[in-house]
């Protein structure tokens, strides 16, 4: 196990310079600027839609059939909708294959990334390494079966914006530059995990300057700037959706949100 | 009738979904309200100064009072599920009756003014400016939708296209471009207590001769008590139940349910309707209003228990909302759901006996039985999921011996709407309403090939009428449509009052 080996080297306290360079560069700096103000952004962003989300009241009961009647039966309902996709798979069975494609290996490769920012790294994210590396080609494969149907079904066709374009483009980038990170030319990717923990710890090591490092990184950057302001909402979205988390229990309970409740005054 | 000026489409064998035809229905608009629809409840007369102001105002109003509309304008993906999802897409081809591009006349506006990315880059994510032309879009296509639901089983998300255009028409009222038909009947319902303009007077003659009626085909006296102070039950029924066929037949299967059974009742003048129109324009002050007279009703006659009777809507207010607007319903009996719909009461009673029916009376009728989108989609009945397909099928199984269900993805959970609800059942509408109902008609269509249909049961007032105009045109006779208690009134076995009956 190469990359055991080459992760031993970032265990205790004496952290090895790889480069054998210490001095800082202006473009270490650049993206490591970057991505503490691309988290900023996800991380703030989010929390004020979902601190929104949160606070508007539901004035009524609206939960679409089967609609459970209690509240673990939400929990497991939102768990189906949430993990298998359930609706999409009672709409329409292409778009639930490429979406379910690409989700699933989005979840995979992103926990793969994870021994990016972790020393020593778990046992479970060493396990799914391989695994994660063939999601990133069934990850593309998904893409371009959701990009596919944009020009292809008239309909689909029809209700795309140019943002439903390149938010394709930009995932299909990320996913192609990543794979070009791993079969084009070797990153070093001993290096790099020194950057990421560096960004972790607040304590910045060199960045490797290459191609497709680059874009990948900044790409990443830019998808994270850019999610809580676009239908990437729909991750956080769904988990509010009063058809999808509402118990149907509307004459047992009298819901009461705040502008029912102004009524009877 | 003059003859129509549009092709209705032809049934296929299979449900197709047509290629798009941009603009297909742009001509179709219902006769916006005039002045004194408007200001009876509260809206302006006519199209206001600053509309566009006003109306980005009233958006905001809404987004800031419906957790729905918020979630649902970020959350579409613009994945597809939905486009071939819709009654009158499907009838039409309009590309702007996919469920995703009725959304967006409200989402591409929502986008401009309220988020970050429309205010900056409008073209790229497809936002645009409440323009006079993108209005009359609005007020062409939020009332080309039935508030079905269909698309919001299916979508990933649960965004419920219904939810949006409730909120483009309350937005339309509120700028003075509201819809004359929904605005007139809710105005009416306020003056006279039912949609029609019934008199207590003239609904008192109406019953008692429905009363003879009943007498006179079955030797008992079966009674429809009005305003009946200290009666057992309030019947809330739509006032089309009042009024003409097929309705009248299901208000005596719900009279003679209650005789046979015992149970003393009556229906209420003051809330003659169980319709609540206020929910077609998404007005939750009206709603709330409408919702009340029948909380009032059922204090001022004493009632233990309130019932409502077919009425598809009526049941989605009365079931998912009534607590919520009118409640609690502390004063009423406990051992009862409040409110109760008349297929669980007459469930009930089979279940325990209490009523014997002669099905042979139906033996001329190969029966199946429609899902009204509302009661499908928009409530529940029983005490398990999925009651409201179950129960009104097994009173059916119950008093007929022909039943035959319709395919699967165009009942339950997926049915069709009938192309009427949600206040389109009106005359200016005719081209959409007889397009929207191709895909029910298709489908009933099969069953009658396959299984010689020759009846369909509904349980929804707006389902009854629309079938009875809109079948004619698709071949089929207007009386093939029945209400499920018509049947339970042609079956059931009924016995002189019994003497311990009183009121």
């Amino acid at each position: 196990m190469l990359l055991k080996k080459m992760d031993s080297r970032f265990r205790g306290n004496d952290r090895m310079d790889v480069n054998g360079d210490r001095g800082m560069n202006a473009l270490t700096v650049t993206y490591a600027l970057l991505f503490y103000a691309a988290v900023a952004v996800f991380v703030l962003g989010l929390a004020y839609r979902v601190r929104l989300y949160a606070r508007t009241p539901a004035p009524f009961k609206i939960p679409t059939p089967p609609a459970p009647i209690t509240q673990g039966g939400v929990v497991l309902r939102m768990a189906r909708e949430v993990c298998l996709f359930e609706s999409l798979f009672k709409a329409n069975k292409w778009i639930w294959l490429f979406a379910m494609l690409f989700h699933a290996a989005l979840v995979l490769v992103l926990l793969r990334h994870l021994r990016y920012f972790q020393e020593p790294v778990w046992t479970w994210v060493e396990l799914i390494q391989p695994f994660g590396l063939y999601a990133g080609f069934v990850m593309v494969v998904g893409l371009a079966g959701l990009w596919a149907r944009r020009f292809l079904v008239e309909r689909v066709r029809y209700i795309s914006s140019p943002s439903d374009h390149l938010m394709l483009a930009l995932f299909v980038a990320i996913g192609l530059s990543g794979l070009a990170l791993k079969y084009g030319e070797r990153t070093d990717v001993v290096a790099l995990k020194a950057f990421a923990l560096g960004l972790v710890r607040f304590d910045w090591q060199p960045l490797p300057a290459e191609p497709f490092l680059l874009v990948h990184l900044a790409l990443v950057a830019l998808l994270m700037a850019i999610f809580p302001f676009s239908k990437l909402l729909h991750a956080p979205g769904v988990f509010f959706s009063p058809t999808r988390n509402q118990v149907d229990d509307a004459r047992s309970r009298r819901h009461l949100a705040r502008f029912a409740a102004a009524f009877d005054k | 009738m003059a003859a129509p000026t549009f092709t209705i489409p032809a049934l296929e064998d299979d449900l197709a979904i047509p290629a798009i035809a941009e603009g297909a229905m742009a001509h179709s608009k219902p006769f916006v309200a005039k002045p004194e629809h408007q200001e009876a409840l509260g809206f302006p007369g006519q199209l206001v100064e600053g509309w566009h102001d006003k109306a980005i105002a009233k958006m905001g109003d809404l987004l800031g009072k419906s957790r729905a509309l918020r979630v649902f304008l970020d959350s579409c993906v613009k994945c597809g599920a939905c486009t071939d999802k819709c009654h009158y897409f499907l009838g039409t081809g309009d590309p702007k009756n996919m469920p995703v591009a009725r959304q967006d006349l409200m989402r591409q506006v929502y986008r401009r003014h309220f988020t970050l990315a429309g205010k900056f880059f409008p073209g790229l994510v497809g936002a645009k400016d409440l323009t006079k032309d993108v209005l009359d879009d609005w007020y062409a296509y939020f009332h080309q939708c039935s508030q079905c639901r269909r698309c919001a089983v299916f979508c990933p998300y649960g965004i419920d296209t219904a939810e949006i255009s409730m909120a483009g028409r309350e937005i339309m009222d509120h700028i003075g471009m509201g819809q004359k038909y929904s605005n007139e009947i809710i105005a009416k319902v306020h003056k006279f207590g039912n949609n029609l303009g019934l008199q207590e007077k003239g609904l008192r003659a109406t019953l008692a001769s429905l009363e003879d009626d009943m007498e006179e085909a079955t030797g008992v006296k079966v009674r429809i008590p009005v305003n009946e102070k200290g009666a057992e039950v309030l019947l809330v029924t739509p006032s089309a139940d009042f009024f003409a066929s097929p309705h009248i037949e299901g208000l005596m299967g719900y009279a003679k349910v209650f005789h046979q059974a015992n149970i003393s009742w009556t229906v209420s003048s003051y809330a003659s309707e169980a319709a609540n129109f206020a929910l077609f324009v998404g007005s939750h002050e009206q709603m709330h209003k409408i919702a009340l007279r029948i909380r009032q009703a059922a204090l001022d006659l004493g009632v233990k228990r309130i019932v409502f009777g077919e009425c598809g809507h009526a049941w989605r207010v009365a079931y998912s909302f009534l607590n919520t607007l009118a409640g609690p319903w502390d004063f009423l009996d406990p051992a009862y759901p409040a409110p109760q719909h008349i297929c669980e009461v007459t469930y009930d009673l089979i279940q325990k006996g209490a009523l014997s029916f002669d099905k042979s009376k139906n033996d001329d009728k190969v029966v199946t039985f429609h899902d009204s989108c509302n009661v499908a989609r928009g409530s529940r009945m029983g005490d398990m999921p999925d009651g409201q397909f179950r129960i009104p099928r097994e009173i059916i199984k119950a008093c007929c011996n022909n039943f035959v269900d319709m395919r699967e993805d165009t009942i339950g959970a997926k049915t069709f709407c009938c192309g009427g609800g949600g206040g389109l059942l009106t005359d200016d509408l005719m081209e959409l309403r007889v397009k929207g109902a191709m895909p029910r008609m298709q489908a009933l269509n099969e069953v009658i090939k396959s299984h010689g249909v020759t009846h369909m049961a509904a349980i929804c007032a707006i389902c009854k009428s629309q079938f009875g105009t809109v079948m004619p045109k698709y071949g089929m006779g207007m009386d093939m449509i029945v209400s499920v208690h018509q049947l339970v009134s042609n079956a059931i076995r009924i016995e002189p009052a019994q003497a311990t009956a009183s009121a």
